[in-house]
This record gives C-alpha cells, sequence and structure tokens, in this order.
C-alpha cells in the first residue's frame, strides 16, 4: 500500500517541474520519463476566453502532477515482477497516464486567435464536420450539450470512428483517455479547467473556447485518421 | 431523447429560485418537489477555511441546480409508464437525487468554530473513533489521504458499517451517495468545493475543512445509526 500511498501523496502535492531526459536514458531500468511539453504560446494568449490564471495552474501544477503520478507508478511497476502490486498499479497509470495524454491534446488542440484559433477553414475537416452534423453550428451545439451533461470530471471529444468512418462526439469520464475513437479535438470540462473564470456557468466556457479551438491541428489529426 | 435534453439542459442554465411547497402537494401526480434547503448559519461564517464566495456559489448555484435537476427527472418520470423512458432516467435521478442527499448531508456536518464546529468533545463518537482509528489525528490524517486521491469528483465519508459495527473511511464517485455505511461525516472534494480557494492544493483544502466539521451533528448520525 506504501507505494500508492507515495504516488497519492506526489499527486497532491504542488507539482514540480522535471527536467527534460535526453531519449537515450528511456532504456534505463524500463523508467517512465514523461515531462511536461512546452505550450506553443503564453499562458495569458487565449484570453479573454481562457485566463492566463488557468493556463498557468492547469498546465503548471495539475498537467505536471499527472506527469509526477505517471512517473512514479510506471517505476513502481518496474521495480515489481508480482501480479497483484501490477493490477493494484493499473488505476494510477490509467488516471495519471490518461491525465497526460488527455492534457497533450488539449494544449495542442487550442491556439491564439493570431495562431489560427477559431478559425475553421474550407477543407477536409469542415467538409467532413458538415457531412456527418448537418453544420459546423450543429456541430459545435451537439458538442457543448452532451459535454456539459457529463455528471462529474471528464473531457468532451470530437473523434473519428474508424469502423463508422465517422466524427462523432463522445464523451470520456474523468482522466480516461479515448480509446474508442481517434482523437480530433479534446474539452477538458473538469472545474479546474474553468472554475476560477467562469465559476457554475460551464455553458459560457462551452461558448468561449471555440474561439481558442486550434482546427488546423484538428485537421492535421483528421487526415491521419481517416487515410 | 428531448427529456433526457432538457434535464441536462436545465442542469446547466443559472438556476431559478423553487418556492417551497406545503408537504399535503405531495401527492399531486407524484411530483418531485425537493427544495434547496437553508444553511444553520451565512456563507461567511466558515472563514477563513472555506471563503463565503465558495459557499455562496456552492449553495446558491450548485446545490440548487441538483434540487431543479431532480425535480425536472421525477417529473419526466411521473409522467411516462414505459419501463425503457424510466431506465433512461436513471442516470439524471441518481446524479441530480445523490447531489441534493450529498450537499444536504455536507451543509449540516458543518458548523462555524462559534457553533462548535472543530471541536470534537468526550464522548461516544471520539471514544469510537479512537477505537476504530487509533486517534482522532490519525482517524483525520487518513479520512484526507482517501479523499484526496479519488480520481476525479466525489466525496469522501467516514461511514458507520452496519455489518462490522465499525466506523469506516469510504468514497464516492461523482454524485453517487454512500449506500453502504450509514453516513456520519462527508467532504466535498469535487473542485467547485475549493477550487476558488486553494486552487490545485486540495491538501490545504482538507487540513482547513477540520476546523469546521460539526462534531455534534456527526454524533448525532452515530448514535442514530448504532442504535
Amino acid at each position: 500500500m506504501s507505494v500508492l500511498t507515495t504516488i497519492a501523496r506526489s499527486a497532491v502535492r504542488a507539482g514540480r517541474p522535471v527536467a527534460r531526459i535526453p531519449t537515450a536514458s528511456l532504456s534505463l531500468a524500463a523508467r517512465g520519463v514523461h515531462t511536461l511539453p512546452q505550450l506553443d504560446y503564453p499562458y495569458n494568449a487565449l484570453e479573454p476566453h481562457i485566463s492566463g490564471q488557468i493556463m498557468e495552474l492547469h498546465h503548471k501544477k495539475h498537467h505536471q502532477t499527472y506527469v509526477n503520478g505517471l512517473n512514479a507508478a510506471e517505476e513502481a511497476y518496474a521495480k515489481t515482477d508480482s501480479p497483484k502490486e501490477r493490477i493494484k498499479l493499473q488505476s494510477a497509470l490509467k488516471f495519471n497516464g490518461g491525465g497526460h495524454i488527455n492534457h497533450s491534446l488539449f494544449w495542442k488542440n487550442l491556439a491564439p486567435q493570431s495562431q489560427g484559433g477559431g478559425e475553421l477553414p474550407a477543407g477536409a475537416l469542415k467538409e467532413k464536420i458538415e457531412a456527418d452534423f448537418g453544420s459546423v453550428d450543429a456541430f459545435k451545439k451537439k458538442f457543448n450539450t452532451v459535454t456539459a451533461a457529463i455528471q462529474g470530471s471528464g473531457w468532451g471529444w470530437l473523434g473519428y470512428n474508424p469502423e463508422t468512418k465517422k466524427l462523432e462526439i463522445v464523451t470520456t469520464p474523468n482522466q480516461d483517455p479515448l480509446l474508442s475513437h481517434v482523437p480530433i479535438i479534446g474539452v477538458d470540462i473538469w472545474e479546474h479547467a474553468f472554475y476560477l473564470q467562469y465559476h457554475n456557468v460551464k455553458a459560457d466556457y462551452l461558448t468561449a473556447i471555440w474561439n481558442v479551438i486550434h482546427f488546423k491541428e484538428a485537421e492535421r489529426r483528421f487526415l491521419e485518421a481517416s487515410k
């Protein structure tokens, strides 16, 4: 139990930065060496839609904590060969691993307006959205309704379903990664993602965030997924 | 689906007050007539441990939204006799019903220091805590560690287990009500409960809240449960 307590404790302590480690070190003892990815824009670049205060806490504290927790869980996993101990570590691996995956995708699918945030130009993604949802507005409205209806913490996703070959709106609870679809756009609906600015009015956050969704990145993901 | 959309929409819209309805009206068409309970202290009475801003939003907005959602779900349930439609309503009934139960218990197990908040006097509850956890400090430490480790939104509870006849620490996810144990003390660990004041440092919220836990109410619940 003490390993799990250690992981839980490092997850609640204020996140501390993890230095970048060269790729060659990844072979050392199968140790987790995940690091917090840098953002492509300053913390305040998404204002007024998402405040700089939120972006900084969200990146430096919340995401960092998932990175630290993932590294600790992977380290503990490598140190034991007991199936029971490894199974006990699964929830820490999923929660922190999912948190790291989800937030890494999130930062990339956000952009300031000066870098194209909010703009969905004519092209393959726009056509596909119109084909699968009727219109871009109908898509955003459905996405927001479904995401706002999550009962607890989680994520709303535009995902590409490789079986139906359609874009679909799906949600994942807590920090579960999206596995059933290829993630195209993710929106964090954990309260830490919006509460300091929007309080309980998550509908306003969901309206505002469309101004900073990076549709060029979404299109890249869509083209890759649908090849 | 439209009933569910209505419920989802009312869950995200700014809440409106519901007038108290006399008990005699409860017989009318099995309509839900749940109302937001009043607090026994002003919003700022738990400062500096829980800010007045949090208490006001938490009570007037978040809890009110669960009351509204529960009433809407029960109204929809009464209007249909289709098992399939009723099953579709179960998650709205659980989420909003649980949210109403949990928050109603929460307001009652908080009290300002002037009304006994934070004081655990000598008596049956204190003795039972010492018997089942070793010491009051060991109990608080364990409840905090377990509650901080909830992966997502949820609640930490001191509960009385009617089978083992022991006090135990349990958690519930999202707004699930505590069913396996009799609730003695509940602590909301949804981010809305602490984020405006403590941001990501939930350990500090969990340390502070012990100053405003109403142990007299907890003891009343314990004595009732253990009779």
